[in-house]
């Protein structure tokens, strides 16, 4: 049996205690050699990592570029307000957040379609607006209730303006938010951590062209952050440098006249200054308004924008392909001259006709114009002359000399995307068409592309730049819109050099012989009622192209739907003795160039010229169309 | 009569009101209090006011606890025992849940935590148990204590609540080794349980898995489960040697520590305090634990002797438990920093601890002079 000893026991006890005392103690020692560990050893390392939570380098947006006109006038800028943004991946239910912010700042559903747009083409850790330009007091409204909004926050921005709203928009362009495909430009130039606080990315126009000049180089501030990402402090400060401004080598006031001289009708207006290739005006009505692209535009607005006949994002001057009807016949009379198909004497006979294998290509003017000469055949416009010269001719030899004067191939202009036209000829016939019945160029066809009818289609932009050419006795320049761009932190400016693609080493003879003939245009032709009374010598040419599709690779003139009018075309420049302005319009389903597109290039011309300012949009002129046989 | 407003009646009260006090404890308990202070200025200062309420709430606590003899509370014992276990069950009955645990039950007037109550009942009631077997206690004795224990402890973890369930189950299993459990069974026991480990594994609950898992690999989810073990640690490893200087810790300013003033006021107090401050706490640690032991070793009776033995080292227990977690070498299981992180339930408890202490140590001689 066990006894109780109570001395024993307390040996026992405290024996025990001991034990507890040295387990203490080790496990101190332990804690200690943690400690040590931690804070001594691998001390450095720990202090990087609670650098690297406290510190973050936080981009500062470089405010953009400014785009002005020769003059210096502002088309594009920049200005700063509050918006309204939401982080989708932070803001849980988004719908009832949404709902939420509607209830103390007005959300407009425009605003809702146009996030859920952005939604679809961002990601979802990207702070998108909901709605931009607060007041005042609504920024007030939602400080106090922020507490409610997670993930939503109230941003001070710089917004991209176009002032002019719809003016010269197909230039400037305009700048959209930065998807995969602008990521994949930033990154082809290495600018990737420079774009790193930019959201937004030129789209079209000049804007994207320019992007690299405009976008400027980022600043960034080293800042103290807490947990929550919230900055607490700076530490430093790099400030951003502002991108470089675009001085362009458009006159403001011109475009705008040129511009208000189409009224509401569709069309494209292209001048330019022959010496240089600078562009002084560059129509393509109907425009859009780019400021709606800046906040992200909404889908409605877009499929408005996108799915209107009168197609008002299509820049008609670098995209749109037309038919240069008669504008084409002073560049077909010079193309003989050129290659001893004609002499400027040499008359034919025009019984109003030219027949070709049985088939009658007709002349505008019943009866004929009787004997016609090379001047008469482009005061009168003549196109019996032009079915037998282009007869004469033959398809190739007329393809390359167009192709010498800049036709049917892209300018150069420093806008992205422009097209290339149709110039025809046996060998573009065989690329164009798969079927080898369809391969084959027939002779007939030959015959109406010397009337600028046929396969034929050029940009506005091509026919004002062949104008220049003749304008410039055969020295061709690259057309361009930016005149020099500044850099902001030096001043120093970069000059777009006038860049003379080359000479066409035209006989002057053979140029004075064309331009002669349209001076006669203006003064007793086609053009002399729309120049009546101008207080300058001008040159131009009329022209009306028969509106076809190419799509079905055949003419249509039979199926054409009957209330499609013709195009109107014009070529000018002047002064005649001196060029400093050639051009090209174009109205789309105008009727007549007489009557619809001479009147513009009046009213352009008398601006630039005299510095005369219309006070109405240059509307058809009616009369015009008895004195019109082209 | 004078009513106590001369100087030596003030005296005459006050040397009546500390005269159960112990010296060493008070002055230890009170550096450590001063410790408190000083961090929760730097890691959350608008709760100095109501941790000092919960202060002086404790040391009142302390002070009754340490005027009753050890008698008196050995008769407490198996009543509050089993008032604890029943509040437990009906805890696990009717309790409220917060953050996913049935932790709370609602008294009406008063939301109750019966399971920190368990923290002192349980070596209260095991001494008590050994006391009644004065002589050597035999193999059965000890079984039939494991079953007091594991029975609270087995309610705790099912709340869940890992933290108090770990603690209430080492402050019991500190009485049974001070009653003089055999090395051979304890050996035994400890490689039963790591046989079983994976037995235990399974029946662990999901949250209590992964913070074991968080513990060996933090990094594997430093946004998730192991932002508090990487943040703590950073936040020590970058205080260094002296530390970064009071209210300057980047960590614990910028709010990078979570819970920077209950369960990780340590990270808190050693980024700021560096290496140097840790020894201090770690010294004072030590001084609060190796007085309490003391006590034990020259307390009155078993019951007095191993309620004692059994405070002292739930201190331990806290201090170790959780500057290891925040460190990073233990888990993160919920347990505060004794006297130091804020909340009122725990400073209570263990005050009350010291409280005993005091009585013990003021009860010491068989025979009250």
């Amino acid at each position: 049996m066990e006894f109780k000893n109570p001395q024993e026991e307390l040996e026992r006890f405290r024996s025990r205690i001991a034990v507890a005392g040295g387990f203490v103690l080790f496990c101190f020692m332990l804690l200690f050699a943690r400690f040590l560990w931690l804070q001594v050893v691998q001390h450095n390392y720990y202090q990087t990592r609670a650098e690297d939570n406290r510190i973050s380098l936080v981009p500062i947006v470089p405010n953009r570029g400014l785009i002005v006109d020769r003059n210096g006038a502002v088309l594009a800028r920049n200005y700063s307000a509050y918006t309204l943004e939401i982080t989708p991946s932070r803001a849980g239910d988004l719908e009832r957040t949404i709902d939420g912010l509607a209830a103390i700042i007005e959300i407009e559903a425009k605003d809702r379609r146009r996030f859920k747009k952005l939604m679809d083409e961002s990601k979802s850790f990207e702070t998108l607006p909901i709605r931009t330009r607060l007041s005042d007091e609504e920024v007030a409204k939602f400080i106090a209730h922020r507490y409610r909004f997670p993930g939503v926050e109230i941003k001070a921005r710089l917004f991209r303006q176009y002032p002019g709203g719809t003016f010269a928009s197909h230039i400037l362009g305009y700048i959209g938010r930065i998807t995969d495909r602008d990521l994949e430009k930033i990154e082809a130039r290495e600018e990737e951590a420079n774009y790193r606080g930019t959201d937004h990315f030129g789209k079209t126009g000049l804007e994207l062209r320019y992007e690299f000049d405009l976008h400027g180089v980022s600043g960034h501030e080293q800042v103290e952050v807490d947990a929550g990402g919230r900055a607490v402090r700076t530490l430093a400060h790099t400030p951003p440098i502002a991108g470089n401004q675009l001085t362009l080598t458009i006159d403001a006031e011109l475009q705008r006249i040129a511009e208000h001289a189409f009224g509401d009708r569709k069309g494209s207006l292209v001048a330019i200054e022959p010496a240089s290739g600078g562009i002084l005006a560059m129509v393509s009505v109907p425009n859009y308004d780019p400021n709606m692209f800046v906040d992200g535009i909404d889908t409605q607005n877009w499929r408005e924008l996108n799915e209107s006949p009168d197609k008002p994002m299509v820049n008609r001057a670098l995209n749109g392909a037309y038919p240069p009807g008669s504008t084409f016949k002073p560049f077909m009379a010079l193309a003989a001259l050129e290659l001893g198909k004609r002499r400027p004497e040499q008359a034919i006979s025009d019984p109003g006709f030219f027949n070709f294998g049985g088939h009658h290509f007709r002349d505008d003017k019943k009866g004929g114009h009787g004997m016609v000469d090379m001047y008469k055949s482009i005061v009168h416009s003549c196109d019996t002359y032009y079915y037998m010269l282009a007869n004469d001719m033959g398809i190739d030899n007329i393809s390359s000399f167009m192709g010498r004067l800049g036709l049917g191939s892209r300018t150069g202009i420093d806008i992205d995307g422009e097209s290339e036209g149709v110039l025809p000829s046996q060998e573009w016939k065989k690329k164009r068409f798969r079927k080898p019945e369809q391969q084959k160029w027939y002779a007939g066809e030959t015959i109406s592309i010397g009337i600028g009818q046929g396969y034929n289609a050029y940009t506005p932009i091509q026919l004002a730049q062949a104008t220049a050419i003749v304008a410039n006795n055969g020295v061709m320049f690259r057309p361009h819109l930016v005149k020099y761009v500044t850099d902001t932190r030096t001043g120093d400016k970069r000059l777009i050099e006038p860049e003379p693609l080359r000479d066409l080493r035209l006989k002057p003879e053979h140029v004075e012989v064309i331009k002669n003939a349209m001076v006669g245009v203006n003064k007793e032709g086609t053009g002399a009622r729309a120049f009546a009374g101008a207080g300058y010598v001008s040159a131009g040419k009329t022209g009306t192209a028969q509106v076809f599709s190419y799509k079905g690779a055949e003419h249509k003139t039979e199926t054409m739907v009957a209330h499609l009018r013709d195009h109107a075309l014009f070529i000018a420049y002047a002064p005649a003795d001196k060029p400093t302005i050639a051009l090209a319009v174009l109205v789309e389903n105008g009727g007549f160039g007489a009557q619809a597109a001479a009147p513009i290039a009046r009213q352009v011309l008398d601006y630039y010229l005299l510095g005369k300012k219309p006070k109405a949009p240059a509307l058809p002129d009616e009369a015009a169309v008895e004195r019109d046989d082209e | 009569m004078n009513p106590g407003i001369g100087l030596a009646n003030l005296r005459v009260w006050w040397h009546k009101l500390v005269a159960p006090l112990d010296g060493p404890l008070m002055l230890v308990a009170g550096l450590l209090l001063l410790v408190a202070i000083g961090i929760m200025a730097s890691a959350s200062p608008e709760r100095i006011n109501a941790q000092l309420i919960n202060v002086a709430v404790a040391l009142v606590v302390m002070r009754i606890l340490a005027q009753i003899p050890p008698q008196r509370l050995m008769h407490l014992a198996v009543p509050i025992y089993v008032a604890g276990v029943l509040l437990l069950i009906a805890v696990a009955l009717f309790g409220d849940v917060s953050k996913g645990a049935r932790r709370w039950l609602n008294l009406g007037f008063m939301r109750a935590q019966p399971s920190e109550l368990m923290k002192i009942a349980m070596p209260l009631l095991l001494a008590w148990f050994f006391q009644q077997r004065e002589a050597m206690p035999r193999l059965r004795d000890y079984a039939v204590a494991a079953i007091l224990l594991l029975l609270p402890v087995a309610l705790i973890a099912r709340q869940p609540d890992l933290g108090t369930a770990i603690l209430v189950l080492a402050a019991g299993f500190y009485v049974i080794f001070f009653a003089g459990l055999s090395w051979k069974i304890m050996i035994g026991m400890a490689v039963a349980a790591v046989a079983a480990a994976p037995l235990a594994w399974n029946l662990l609950h999901d949250y209590q898995r992964n913070r074991i898992i968080t513990l060996f690999d933090p990094e594997k989810d430093p946004l998730g489960k192991g932002f508090h073990i990487i943040q703590s640690t950073i936040a020590i490893g970058s205080g260094g040697i002296f530390g970064k200087g009071w209210k300057s810790g980047t960590q614990a300013q910028l709010e990078f520590i979570p819970e920077r003033h209950t369960d990780f006021i340590f990270a808190v107090y050693s980024e700021e305090f560096g290496l140097f401050g840790n020894l201090v706490l770690l010294a004072l640690y030590a001084l609060l634990i190796g007085r309490g032991l003391m006590i034990a070793a020259n307390a009155a009776t078993l019951f007095s002797r191993l309620l004692a033995g059994a405070v002292t080292m739930i201190f331990f227990t806290y201090a170790f438990v959780n500057m290891g977690m925040v460190a990073g070498i233990l888990p993160v299981v919920g347990v505060p920093l004794p006297l130091v992180s804020y909340g009122g339930t725990a400073l209570v408890t263990l005050f009350l601890g010291i409280g005993i202490l005091m009585s013990i140590h003021g009860n010491r001689m068989l025979v009250q002079k």
